[in-house]
């Protein structure tokens, strides 16, 4: 079989379930209680399995399948999650990101696991990983029960709670014909009946490899509802195809319990590491709805989140083509005034607000949430905490904040790296913390929020904070500033030396953050994106790094001037302001002409001359120029006249055409010409 | 038939100065109109600008110049060529552009090695039909030796 197009989608899906693994397995870290988590993990696991396994990846496959095993054994409750557990399992989960990386580069996607295969088998079988007591015949004695009753104690739960509810609780066998080819199709009709009446709580086989068609002819699925047995079974009789309907009544009489509840006793016998399971089976003897309304709210989130993948270059060549339409409608728009025929006219107004939505809505289409980018962290944060035997507690605020897909995918290194250097220079050792009077756990807070055209990102920790008399030092050794110019530096000033390229301020190069490349690398990547970046920091309080970027990359504001019949396009992020001055505003100082602008010098350049403009000589007392400026320094350009402001979609001038002088790109104006746009920062030395 | 398919070349045929060109239809995206093209300052003469091609700013190539025939004015008949080299999608500026041909591979000998021919070094062969003479080009030349001199 072609696999190959298929690979795409099963790289993506299994990115995203090991994602939805490692946050389920952050969460259930907190909670080692919840068996809800535990089955969000194991259906992704389970998935990641299947696809595998399909895919032809055996070792990714048979990782799975043994990290499943492990998951199987904590839901059945033959095992209780502990954090040696949870690190073996975080570690098979960074194996299975390796091996899907090494698939998405062209690899094969084998890797030797062999280490965490075997740890995950002694954690199966019970068997003490380092020394935490457990007890393999306690847990096998456990499997047998539970293999008796096949509900685990979460089904169990729901079943009884639905009975107590004055539900019917039915186990209903069903048999297809043996000549039946469209299995998973008929299995999908029986569940739409079935889910009309009630619901259903588990299947077997797993509703999984009910939809793979991977069973023979029959599969049982057990259902509450409060519909009338028979009623039932005529129902899932009328699906065509359906040969065979035996209805069950399940009666929950305390015998199921009793043994469940001594299988539980056994397994906390052995050993105090079991304790936590008592808590459990009382916390769910008392907080039985609970669980049951988290099982409907977990169903409404998968039903809210159906997408579909679709290639950014499609959604390129969308937006291409819309623009196309747009030129056009401009075009109609103009006929349709020049006729003067209402019908005519209404019409295209209508089509004119139709296509505003539809530009809108193509343009959404693009953005992301910051929520994908920051996902990853929680567990990076969590495994640096270890590294470094820091506590640290990593908040997320705003992660539903969207930004353009071009300006997500870039901006993940420079965050891990500043998450990185909070982590490592920025908060302190617990005994550190505990000494100046703070609170052991270290902060680190993680913000994303929207503000006009821009997005900022901040990075908060209550760390040490930056040292103004440290940096300073630092910068001077390094040459990168003199002693005299230090003084009269602002903090912030002094702060933002950190981002200057040769400085490191830690003192022992660990891993984690200063390994040679700085933070000017950070710098560099967010100016790239068109942002900026900013410190702010309190000794002893802790620092703020706060990141400003353009909402999308594809769209910028611009000034639109003409020079001579062409038209040129200015970003506004680097316009001052634009002023009308006179020729006798403009002086010379060394063949440069200059203007007095707010008490500044400020040399003027001809875009005309600078473009090479064909022009035939034209003296005009009056010049409109705009003030640039790039980084603390400033230039008028002069140019003939200004058309106005205006968003326009930024474009590349193709592979052909690379390093043109002091022009960034181009774009596409209403009437379907091209003009380009002006690189101010290639203008100012 | 088999053979002959595997040895057949399909060219765009196109006209500069009254001569006939080829350039295989596998390099070709589309043939155009001529549009409103925008100048981009501190380029090669032979870069006239780029055009909008549905949405795709694509720079345009003079073939004329290119090949050092001298400029003429754009006409009705003036076509532009988008072609595809590698990575890079560029519009070439002919005198006009109507005709797809097959030729056969037998028929296409190497350039002529005389000096002083138009558009030297940028012929990839030359293919005589029926007294009918077609110049191939090769088009990773005409882009290529201009990035050298852009940098």
């Amino acid at each position: 079989m072609e696999l190959n197009q298929y690979l795409e989608v099963f790289i993506e899906e299994s990115k995203e379930h090991l994602q939805a693994c490692n946050e389920q397995l952050l969460e259930l870290e907190k909670n080692p209680q919840d068996l809800t988590i535990i089955n969000e993990i194991f259906r992704s696991a389970h998935t990641l399995k299947g696809m595998s396994a399909t895919m032809g990846y055996e070792d990714l496959a048979s990782l799975t399948h043994q990290m499943e095993n492990v998951l199987d054994a904590i839901r059945n409750n033959r095992l209780t999650t502990t954090p040696e557990i949870l690190d073996v399992i975080f570690m098979a989960v960074d194996h299975l990101e390796d091996m899907v990386q090494s698939i998405a580069s062209g690899g094969d996607g084998k890797k030797d696991v062999t280490e965490t295969v075997e740890k995950l088998k002694l954690i199966e079988k019970g068997e003490p990983l380092s020394g935490s007591a457990k007890n393999e015949v306690a847990a096998s004695a456990v499997l047998e029960v539970n293999q008796e009753s096949h509900y685990d104690e979460f089904e169990l739960t729901v079943l009884k709670q639905s009975k107590e509810q004055g539900f019917g609780v039915y186990e209903i066998a069903i048999a297809l014909r043996e000549d039946c080819l469209l299995k998973a199709a008929r299995v999908y009709m029986v569940f739409e009946v079935l889910e009309k009446i009630g619901e259903v709580i588990k299947t077997n086989p797993s509703v999984e490899q009910l939809e793979e068609e991977q069973f023979d002819h029959e599969f049982t699925v057990t259902i509450v509802s409060k519909d009338d047995p028979e009623d039932i079974k005529g129902m899932i009789m009328k699906v065509s195809e359906v040969v065979k309907t035996d209805l069950r009544s399940l009666e929950f009489d305390n015998k199921i319990n009793e043994e469940t509840i001594e299988a539980l006793d056994t397994s906390k016998a052995p050993g105090e590491s079991n304790s936590p399971t008592l808590d459990q089976s009382q916390s769910i003897a008392s907080e039985v709805s609970p669980v049951i309304d988290k099982k409907g709210s977990v169903k409404q989130q998968t039903n809210s989140s159906k997408t579909i993948r679709v290639n950014i270059e499609r959604l390129d060549i969308l937006m291409n083509l819309f623009e196309e339409l747009v030129i056009d409608r401009g075009r109609l728009e103009q006929i349709s005034k020049d006729l003067e025929n209402g019908e005519l006219t209404e019409t295209v107004e209508r089509m004119s607000r139709i296509s505003g939505d539809l530009q809108n809505i193509i343009l959404n289409m693009r953005m992301v949430q910051v929520e994908t980018v920051f996902n990853r962290f929680p567990r990076m944060i969590r495994q640096l905490a270890r590294d470094l035997n820091k506590k640290i507690n990593l908040e997320i605020v705003g992660a539903e904040t969207e930004l353009d897909r071009t300006v997500i995918d870039e901006i993940g290194d420079p965050l891990v790296h500043l998450l990185r250097n909070s982590v490592d220079h920025g908060i302190e050792s617990p005994e550190v913390r505990k000494s100046k009077g703070k609170n052991e756990e270290g902060t680190v807070v993680l913000r994303a929020f929207h503000s006009g055209n821009h997005v900022f990102i901040e990075i908060e920790d209550d760390g040490a904070g930056i040292s103004r008399d440290k940096v300073l030092k630092k910068a001077i050794s390094k040459g990168i500033i003199t002693e005299q110019s230090a003084a009269g530096f602002t903090d912030k000033q002094a702060y933002e030396l950190i981002l200057s390229s040769g400085f490191s301020t830690a003192e022992t190069i660990s891993d984690i953050s200063g390994r040679g490349v700085g933070l000017d690398v950070v710098k560099n990547t967010i100016e790239s994106l068109g942002g900026s970046i900013s410190i702010d920091s309190k000794e002893n309080e802790g620092t703020i790094f706060s990141i400003q970027l353009p909402l999308t990359l594809s769209i910028i504001s611009v000034m639109l001037v003409e020079i001579q019949k062409e038209k040129f396009a200015i970003p506004l992020s680097s316009i001052i302001e634009t002023a009308i001055i006179k020729d006798t505003d403009i002086m010379n100082a060394h063949n440069q002409k200059v203007i007095d602008f707010r008490g500044k010098v400020v040399p003027l350049l001809f875009l005309k001359d600078i473009f090479e403009v064909p022009s035939e000589q034209v003296d005009d007392q009056y010049h409109s120029v705009i003030i640039v400026r790039k980084g603390d320094k400033m230039a008028g350009l002069i140019v003939d006249s200004f058309i106005g402001q205006q968003e326009v979609v930024l474009k590349s001038l193709g592979n052909y055409l690379t390093n043109v002088f002091a022009i960034s790109g181009a774009t596409i104006l209403g009437d379907g010409q091209v003009a380009l746009i002006v690189d101010c920062n290639a203008l100012i030395k | 038939m088999a053979e002959n398919l595997v040895s057949d070349l399909k060219v765009i045929v196109f006209q500069l100065n009254d001569k006939e060109y080829g350039v295989p239809v596998s390099q070709v995206k589309s043939i155009e109109k001529i549009m409103h093209i925008t100048r981009v300052p501190h380029t090669n003469p032979f870069v006239k600008g780029v055009m909008n091609l549905r949405g795709v700013v694509t720079p345009l190539l003079d073939l004329r110049v290119r090949f050092g025939m001298g400029e003429q004015a754009y006409n009705e008949a003036t076509r532009v060529i988008i072609v595809t080299v590698e990575d890079k999608e560029v519009g070439l500026i002919v005198d006009g552009a109507n005709d797809v041909i097959d030729i056969p591979t037998s028929l296409i000998e190497p350039p002529p090695e005389v000096v002083g021919i138009t558009a030297e070094g940028f012929i990839d062969g030359v293919a005589n039909l029926d007294k009918r003479l077609l110049i191939l080009i090769d088009l990773n030349k005409i882009l290529e030796s201009d990035e050298v001199k852009a940098l």
